[in-house]
């Protein structure tokens, strides 16, 4: 059974329409790399997968729960699908250590001392175990979304969504995210990630979906459609983001 | 008789000014309940609340403090409810205070960017919580100083409630001038008394202010 289910969602602001009919399935284990240009609804499908975007029409599951159903428990459901956004959206009056484990003590009902050891142990795959008791603002930004990533590990989710992470950071500072996120791929974990990183994509991405003005274009094995992309208009994005 | 102006007269005004200083607590604890009800009604996303706390702050905003007390003070008793001055001034303040204070606060809620409610919701904390661990603590430090700013004024409008005869700081004046017949001396001593007060409070406000600029 697939892990998500996207079935002809629609969606529009106002009168323009963001999400054409998109359907999508994605199997456990899967890393899917979401490319396309900005404004092709790309970071829009993703918002919608965790319910942060309503969607007008078509059905969306997560591990069998529907989650544009307004009797679903969102927070539920949140709990087992992590994002991680562009602009880290780390809380800068809490502690790495708070940031982390707020969510585990608040919803989870976590003690204390069990969450500072779950923060210590995602601290640790991300690499900045020393961090613990740091401040966000004390951090580059490349370990802040590095914590990020951790806070969002911290809640053991079955999906994990990263909305563009590496965007946001100088170049020097994306190689460092990129890794965490490729020890996180290794480790099975089932991810979409809308992204510009192109090499990351066909080295770790299992499948590359690309978007073009709000429908799903073009999709199939990483490596197979970014070498050999069959419409003329992933050709014409490729051409732009590699040269 | 007339009797002089003398240091005694300047102890009463003292004592006075604690009148002015219950008066203002009091009138800032209602406020502040009132206040945070007010501003937290405003930024939910339930559109019923959010006319009704607007309307609050209209009303409330649109019309002299002043009227407030005689409306309190003079209007209810004819109602049959029978209010000392001590209450009116209270409950009057606190209104006139609650709309400014929730205005503030609401001004300091919406500053927080969306993206930290969403960060809240994305690891599952409900509208509530996402208020009490990411909102609330962030916005304060932007509401301190405009909060201190606003205490400073309502020290000084307690004044006002010298008028329904409430004997605090400005009211013994009136009756210090009266009796001694130096207003100028009299009042020259309320308003050093009122400085005395006001003015460390708006140090203090600067210097948090200072202080959470270099934080940032």
């Amino acid at each position: 059974m697939s892990l998500v289910e996207i079935h002809g969602i629609n969606k529009s602001y106002g009168s323009v329409q963001v999400l054409k009919d998109v359907s999508l399935d994605i199997a456990k284990g899967e890393v899917v790399a979401v490319i396309g240009r900005s404004g092709s609804g790309k970071s829009t499908m993703l918002r919608c997968i965790n319910g942060l975007e309503p969607v007008q029409a078509g059905v969306i599951r997560v591990d069998g729960t529907q989650v544009n159903d307004p009797a679903t428990n969102l927070r539920k459901l949140r709990q087992e699908v992590g994002i991680v956004f562009q602009s880290f959206n780390l809380f800068p009056h809490l502690s790495v250590c708070d940031n982390i484990t707020l969510a585990p003590r608040v919803v989870k009902k976590q003690a204390p001392q069990a969450a500072r050891e779950v923060a210590r142990e995602v601290l640790a795959r991300v690499g900045l175990e020393d961090k613990l008791d740091a401040y966000p603002s004390q951090l580059s930004g490349g370990q802040q979304q590095r914590v990020a990533i951790a806070r969002s590990l911290a809640m053991r989710p079955k999906l994990m969504l990263f909305d563009e992470v590496t965007s946001a950071l100088d170049p020097e500072l994306t190689g460092e995210v990129l890794k965490v996120l490729e020890s996180v791929a290794k480790e099975g974990m089932t991810m979409i990630l809308v992204t510009h990183e192109m090499g990351f994509a066909r080295r770790f991405g299992s499948r590359v979906v690309f978007m073009h003005e709000g429908r799903i274009h073009e999709q199939g094995p990483a490596a197979a459609v970014l070498a050999e992309p069959k419409t003329p208009e992933l050709q014409t994005f490729l051409s732009a983001v590699l040269h | 008789m007339i009797r002089e102006f003398g240091l005694i007269d300047v102890m009463y005004l003292i004592a006075a000014a604690r009148w002015t200083l219950a008066l203002t607590a009091t009138a800032f604890v209602g406020a502040s309940l009132i206040g945070i009800v007010i501003a937290i009604a405003r930024i939910l996303p339930f559109a019923p609340l959010r006319w009704l706390a607007a309307a609050y702050i209209h009303i409330v905003q649109g019309t002299p403090l002043l009227v407030w007390l005689f409306v309190i003070f003079f209007g209810l008793p004819l109602a049959g409810i029978s209010v000392n001055p001590w209450i009116a001034a209270a409950t009057a303040f606190s209104v006139y205070g609650s709309a400014f204070l929730g205005e503030i606060w609401r001004g300091a809620l919406v500053s927080i960017a969306k993206t930290q409610w969403e960060a809240g919701a994305s690891l599952g904390l409900s509208l509530g919580e996402q208020l009490r661990y990411v909102i609330v603590p962030q916005s304060i430090r932007v509401a301190i100083p405009p909060t201190v700013g606003f205490l400073v004024q309502l020290i000084k409008n307690t004044s006002l409630a010298a008028v329904i005869g409430f004997v605090e700081l400005t009211r013994e004046g009136q009756l210090t001038a009266a009796g001694t017949y130096k207003p100028f001396a009299v009042y020259i001593t309320v308003a050093a008394i009122y400085f005395a007060m006001c003015f460390p409070l708006s140090q203090w406000s600067r210097s948090i202010e200072r202080k959470l600029d270099v934080a940032r």
